[in-house]
């Protein structure tokens, strides 16, 4: 899993190194570290963000040896969804039972619909809907797309999805 | 001075662009050391024949030849009698069967005369059996009007980026889809009003199934798969949704996060579909205006755009490849 930390170092030689010992020993593969020099906190300390891939079980011995090496961490948390997509809905989205179109993306545990507009014209016209969709990695975003995709069949909606601005 | 007899088989839009352009840029064309010489204009009621070149002055403003024929000859008869050198096949496209172009390319290509058009019907139909005949008898076929009008594609991809390896091409490559989405996203007009509005002002056909229900894209996608990709596709192979069920709405809605609503063209995808495309993407294009991406892997992304469509600009297209065909040299042919 992917996981963001926030870290507190003292303005003394080698906190940085002590920092990243706990990450190598526990095979943490250590994605960016970024050292904000300029930004002491009050007390005089360097905020330190550590965006790390590691297992979940590594966590609580990784945090626990931080500690014992008088690093505080302020902030620890997974940066579960990563990539998002907007899509365009356009047809009968919602008396095609939209809290089920939504439901078909959450109910993945991978992706998750996090904005949602609709507009709405007559009572027999056509509605328009956009969507923002999370997800946990690139991959996950076309699983979310190709299962939209499938909805929008069996609804009848057009799905209006961004073009891929890289090619495939 | 190198004499070249050309052949005209069309008399519509196209075809009085071709004699147009034709005429306006002889001289152009002298200086580059080209005398082409219009020999023949024939359309579905005869052929105007003249030795020593067609008068345009004599046929412009004729809709038809109908009144200036000089032959009774049509189509493949007209070809195969007339000695030209290179025949310009600018019919009325048909994407199910391809005729009559069809039938005017291979007469054209089997009596050893080189093929320019902007007649996409018999690329999508039988673009490798006429690349063959045209191979077997030592002569050309080039069509970069086909596909996106004035907008340079196929020869950009063929000469200019040539090395690259080409991962994809997509774009819009119909000007009177783009013009109908563009109108509905400014005025938050529905797609009949704007269809109407495009029909008044020339830009849609009275019958405009064929653009907007992607049709038209499908067959630029299948003439870009099947000459830049060598994937010998047909058009049922292209998976096309157009853009009848767009409403203003959905417009609004993409407009406001960032995105114009487009009918994209993708190859080696072989899809037509609406697509949201960021709004500063150089592809999202405006109006009637075509555009294209290109993915290579040296070149990076290469994009185009240019006007799809209309009378000089598609006989513009004409010209360049009428002049590309004697301009150029075999590598083995330098030394």
């Amino acid at each position: 899993m992917r996981l963001s930390m926030n870290l507190e170092l003292q303005d003394v030689p080698g906190q940085l190194l002590l920092a990243l010992q706990p990450f190598k020993d526990n095979k943490a593969n250590i994605i960016s570290v970024v050292h904000h020099r300029d930004r002491k906190t009050p007390r005089g300390m360097i905020p330190v963000r550590f965006v790390v891939e590691m297992d979940r079980s590594k966590i609580e011995p990784v945090k626990a040896k931080l500690k014992e090496c008088g690093i505080s961490v302020v902030r620890s948390g997974e940066d579960r969804l990563l990539e998002s997509v907007s899509v365009v809905l356009v047809g009968h989205v919602l008396d095609s039972d939209l809290g089920d179109t939504v439901n078909r993306i959450d109910s993945t545990g991978y992706a998750e619909v996090m904005d949602l507009s609709l507009s709405m014209t007559g009572i027999d016209e056509p509605s328009s809907a956009y969507l923002k969709i999370r997800a946990t990695g690139k991959a996950e975003i076309q699983k979310a797309l190709s299962i939209l995709r499938d909805v929008g069949k069996e609804k009848k909606l057009l799905v209006i999805e961004p073009i891929e601005t890289e090619a495939v | 001075m190198r004499d070249v007899k050309v052949s005209l088989v069309g008399y519509g839009i196209v075809g009085h662009g071709v004699v147009d352009v034709l005429t306006r840029k002889k001289k152009v064309l002298r200086d580059m050391g080209l005398n082409l010489k219009l020999i023949s204009v024939t359309d579905h009621t005869g052929t105007v024949l003249a030795e020593d070149g067609v008068d345009p002055a004599k046929i412009m403003s004729e809709k038809t030849l109908a009144n200036v024929a000089t032959s009774s000859m049509k189509g493949k008869e007209a070809i195969t009698a007339i000695d030209s050198d290179l025949v310009v096949e600018v019919t009325p496209t048909n994407i199910v069967h391809g005729q009559p172009g069809l039938g005017h390319m291979e007469a054209a290509l089997t009596s050893g005369k080189h093929v320019v058009t902007s007649n996409k019907g018999p690329l999508v139909v039988a673009y490798s059996n006429l690349k063959k005949m045209a191979e077997d008898n030592g002569v050309m076929l080039k069509f970069e009007a086909t596909v996106g009008g004035t907008m340079p594609l196929i020869s950009l991809v063929e000469r200019t980026l040539v090395g690259n390896t080409i991962f994809g091409i997509r774009g819009i490559f119909n000007g009177t889809c783009n013009y109908i989405l563009t109108r509905m996203t400014e005025e938050g007009i529905p797609y009949t009003h704007a269809l109407s509005e495009a029909q008044d002002m020339g830009i849609a056909e009275a019958d405009p199934s064929y653009d907007v229900e992607g049709v038209d894209t499908a067959g630029k996608v299948v003439i870009l798969a099947n000459s830049l990709f060598d994937m010998n596709v047909k058009y049922s192979d292209v998976d096309v949704t157009g853009i009848t069920g767009i409403t203003p709405e959905a417009l609004a809605l993409a407009k406001k996060r960032g995105y114009a609503i487009k009918l994209i063209g993708d190859v080696p995808a072989l899809t037509v579909r609406p697509t949201l495309v960021p709004l500063a993407s150089p592809i999202a294009v405006s109006g009637t205006l075509n555009s294209a991406a290109i993915y290579t892997d040296l070149s990076g992304t290469i994009t185009v755009s240019g006007l799809g469509a209309g009378s000089i600009e598609t006989a513009s297209a004409i010209l360049t490849d009428i002049a590309s065909i004697y301009r150029t040299k075999r590598i083995d042919a330098i030394f």
